[in-house]
């Protein structure tokens, strides 16, 4: 006997399959609150997957609660696995999603992070258009379920529609991580977090693990910088690979680490924070920043969204939808800075035109930093839809 | 049971518990005649010349109400999850060996579900009256011996004075009463609000008895209901739970998916051009109803914008807004939470009122026509924009209809709702049971987008060029089904009709099956 997932009063979206091989024949008891409704859909999509394994003798309980298909699948794929029933892949579910990877420097200012064995978190997380969400392995998954959530999030992987949303999955520490690449990176995965990282060298056996299992295939990697050890390395994790777009900072293990409280203001890490950030951007990658995690703190995670990003960081990590459009409004450039950056970019163009080496702007000298730097702020204006992508070309008009 | 097909296409049967009945005609089609039904009329010779009405007992006012087997009894719910009399007043019934009641209740709720004992021994003969959780299964497992009539709070009304359904005994809880029987829902220690919902009952029932926990000296103001309809006062330990109100459908949602619902019902109100000077809007008790009016108020705050009406049900969050001044006078027949029930006694502008002067369709103009947009909930939407809110896809009962047909009527009607709960589709081919049509239903907004009923061209004008999410009701289908692993099976039903639904003119809109 094996069983896998959850039931119960407030568990939704989810079930709970015991497998009990032997017996003759296959007995289905199947209790659904959509019995009515599916039940007829559950019981044929639990027959055709034990016909693939070749499972024809067993008795398996169904206690449903709501289960969207791909839950099922990987409830029952877990049931079978436990029960040491060879699947192979036969169970994994057809690909709805695309499989195309992303931009290295695509904007990354939310990633909601989205516990890897509760499903019902899944189904509308993309709506709430952050942009990238986080398949969980990690720390929101007990010790015994790893082997369950890994199912889940392959089949998450493959069928959930996450919309516009970075398809995410922080890994297991290595070298549990390891082996979860390869549950998930054949599945249209298109960043991996790697956490607790502490050293250039376990990045690069990331990313030839990722080269190995999918080679040519794009596959970013971001590592997460958590502890004095790995702050002090940033500059050569960030290096590690080609693959790294970018360093994130995790903060309530670094102050753990470190031995500090964590405070609101934050100065216990600036040291960190800002180490991180010069690490990326030395080596021209993006910086991103801790987790915000008072639910109902609004106001709260504005200032903090505000802080990261004057400090130098492209996004933070969220733990709930709402906090979404306050961390973007947050991280969107003021006014005052694309005005600016508008004037120094329409300033380089004008130079660039007349054939002049050196921009100026008010009789100023621009620097080339500073000329890349209103490049980017116009750039972020536009995705954060503050700026019309065709502002130059009606620059006449406006003005 | 002799069916005919009605203006809707949905069979109904053309006699319910004895009673003949008109099939639905289409909206606005069925016009009554003759004059309204009225009480005995009676003689001060015979009731106490001091206004002394008080008894000792429910048991005792029931007996000199002449109680008997197989009259019709009425109660309220402005407790909502919190009533106490219901219960007790069957338990005295039921000691009195009385038989056969027909139970009249303005709601039942979940706190009613010992009274399905009182259905098994045959104390009570079938309920009447809005049939929630085990109540709702009981009925819709066929094994209530009549067939349950589900109306709207207007369609109450309108049930009892155009003489449809006749009361014997109302039994009005009230929070404070004096020994006349004047009484309100405002003070004492289970204050609850209005009792916008006894006020037909006090008006058409031959016996009104008035339970209080609170007897204050003569006279008990403001009277919501007046002494002079009232026959006997019994004074119990406690008549409600006031805490319990908010239980249940009042309670604003956490979940994000649903606020976004919420929001973006907000932003197509703003887009749409509903949200000017001196507008009026309705919300449901439902949690994502109670987030628009958050999300409205942010709106209204932002574009310093002011509404003349607030039509209630109302809670805290109207109330808050009558007291900034967002909103001119709240127009109240039930209090959804404490707040609400302060305001009705405090605030000169928010008024309580019942369903007559709000809901009822046969009389001279309603209140609902005159506001300007309504966000409700609903169960299931069809792809004709038709809405259920009385069963589920599995075609149980599960819900009262409430205020919620009276609401249609709003200007603009807009249904907040998830596009599928779990794993149960929402956008269906075809509701399961038809509680309002689909030409009142102007907009529905999911999660994954607002469909608008292309009836209203107008609408659909409003909000051209703006960055709606707008999304064809036939797609949207198609995407929920696609996420549900296909369309789920039709519901397991005989042909044992369990309950109908009324519409707000009486005529009988569809029929509810036996589940299988």
């Amino acid at each position: 006997m094996a069983c896998a997932g959850r039931h119960g009063p407030e568990v939704r979206s989810d079930c709970w399959i015991n497998v009990e091989p032997g017996g003759s024949g296959l007995h289905l008891n199947l209790e659904s609150k959509v019995k009515s409704l599916y039940g007829t859909h559950i019981e044929r999509q639990i027959k055709q997957a034990c016909a693939r394994v070749g499972l024809k003798n067993a008795r398996i309980d169904i206690k449903d609660s709501g289960a969207l298909p791909f839950v099922i699948s990987a409830r029952l794929e877990t049931a079978l696995r436990r029960s040491g029933i060879n699947v192979g892949s036969t169970l994994v579910p057809p690909a709805k999603a695309d499989f195309t990877a992303s931009d290295k420097d695509r904007l990354r200012r939310t990633r909601l992070y989205l516990p890897g064995n509760t499903p019902h978190l899944f189904l509308n997380a993309g709506l709430h258009e952050p942009d990238a969400i986080i398949l969980d392995l990690e720390d929101s998954v007990a010790p015994s379920e790893k082997d369950a959530a890994r199912v889940l999030v392959r089949n998450a992987l493959l069928a959930v529609d996450f919309y516009k949303a970075e398809r995410m999955v922080r890994i297991n520490q290595l070298p549990m991580g390891l082996d979860d690449l390869e549950w998930i990176v054949p599945c249209g995965v298109q960043l991996i977090l790697l956490p607790k990282c502490e050293s250039p060298d376990q990045a690069r056996l990331v990313d030839e693990k990722l080269n190995a299992i999918n080679p040519g295939h794009a596959v970013w990697l971001l590592p997460i910088i958590e502890s004095a050890r790995g702050c002090f390395y940033a500059f050569e994790i960030a290096g590690a690979s080609p693959n790294i777009a970018g360093l994130a900072v995790g903060l309530e293990d670094y102050t753990a680490d470190i031995g500090v409280q964590r405070t609101s203001s934050g100065y216990e890490s600036l040291w960190a924070q800002s180490r991180i950030v010069n690490a990326a951007r030395a080596h021209g990658i993006q910086a991103i920043g801790s987790v915000f995690s008072h639910v109902d703190d609004q106001e709260g995670c504005f200032q903090a969204a505000r802080a990261a990003k004057n400090l130098g960081f492209d996004g933070m990590g969220c733990i709930h939808p709402r906090h979404i459009p306050v961390m973007h409004d947050a991280f969107a450039p003021g006014e005052d800075e694309i005005s600016r950056a508008k004037e120094i970019v329409l300033a380089f163009a004008e130079a660039q035109e007349k054939g002049l080496g050196v921009v100026s702007l008010n009789n100023k000298m621009i620097d080339a930093p500073v000329v890349k730097r209103a490049q980017t702020v116009i750039r972020h204006a536009i995705q954060a839809g503050r700026l019309n992508p065709g502002w130059q070309d009606n620059t006449s008009e406006v003005e | 049971m002799e069916m005919v097909v009605n203006a809707a296409g949905r069979r109904v049967p053309i006699r319910i518990n004895g009673q003949a009945v008109f099939p639905f005609q289409g909206i606005g089609q069925y016009k009554p005649t003759g004059r309204m039904v009225g009480r005995p009329l009676r003689s001060c010779a015979d009731y106490p010349a001091d206004g002394d009405k008080v008894v000792p007992d429910i048991k005792t006012a029931l007996q000199q109400c002449g109680l008997r087997d197989g009259m019709t009894i009425s109660t309220h719910h402005h407790f909502r999850e919190g009533d106490l009399v219901a219960n007790r007043l069957f338990d005295c019934i039921a000691e009195m060996g009385v038989r056969d009641i027909r139970w009249f209740p303005s709601a039942a709720f979940v706190c009613h579900a010992p009274l399905i004992n009182y259905l098994e021994a045959g104390v009570i003969h079938h309920i009447e009256g809005s049939m929630n959780g085990p109540l709702g299964d009981y009925c819709s497992e066929g094994k209530m011996r009549g067939t349950a009539v589900l109306r709207s709070h207007g369609g109450r009304w309108q049930a009892l004075q155009d003489g449809e359904v006749h009361v014997d005994i109302a039994v009005i809880a009230a929070p404070a009463a004096d020994r006349f029987g004047n009484c309100n829902g405002a003070r004492g220690p289970s204050a609850c609000g209005p009792l916008g919902y006894a006020e037909a009952d006090a008006q058409f029932a031959d016996k009104v008895i008035v339970v209080t926990d609170h007897l204050v000296p003569f006279p008990c103001t403001p009277w919501h209901i007046q002494g002079q309809l009232v026959d006997y006062v019994v004074l119990v330990d406690k008549i409600g739970i006031p805490e319990k109100i908010v239980a249940g459908t009042t309670q604003i949602t956490k979940s994000p998916d649903r606020l976004r619902i919420a929001e973006l019902t907000a932003k197509f109100a703003e887009a749409a051009g509903l949200i000017r000077n001196g507008f009026s809007f309705q919300t449901g008790a439902g949690g994502i109803s109670l987030a628009f009016t958050k999300y409205l108020e942010e709106t209204m705050r932002r574009n310093k914008i002011t509404a003349s009406f607030y039509l209630g049900g109302s809670n805290q969050l109207p109330v808050r807004m009558l007291e900034e001044g967002l909103i001119d006078t709240i127009i109240d027949i039930q209090a959804f939470d404490l707040q609400a029930v302060c305001s009705t006694r405090d605030n000169p502008h928010h008024i309580a009122c019942g369903p007559f002067t709000t809901y009822n369709y046969h009389g001279k103009g309603n209140f609902n026509t005159l506001t300007d947009i309504a966000v409700l909930g609903a169960t299931q939407v069809d792809l004709e924009y038709n809405a259920n809110v009385v069963t589920h896809s599995d075609g149980r009962l599960k819900h009262g209809i409430g205020g919620w047909q009276n609401c249609l009527f709003a200007k603009c009607t807009v249904l907040a709702i998830p596009s599928f709960r779990d794993r149960i589709p929402v956008i269906v081919d075809k509701v399961t049971t038809l509680t309002g049509p689909a030409e009142l239903v102007d907009v529905v907004v999911t999660e994954r987008g607002i469909c608008i009923n292309p009836r209203r061209t107008d609408l659909l004008d409003a909000i051209k060029g703006t960055k709606l999410p707008l999304i064809d009701i036939k797609s949207l289908q198609h995407t929920v089904q696609d996420i549900c692993g296909g369309a789920p099976e039709p519901p397991h039903v005989g042909e044992q009709v369990v309950a109908v639904v009324k519409w707000v003119d009486g005529t009988v809109l569809d029929s509810i099956y036996r589940v299988l």
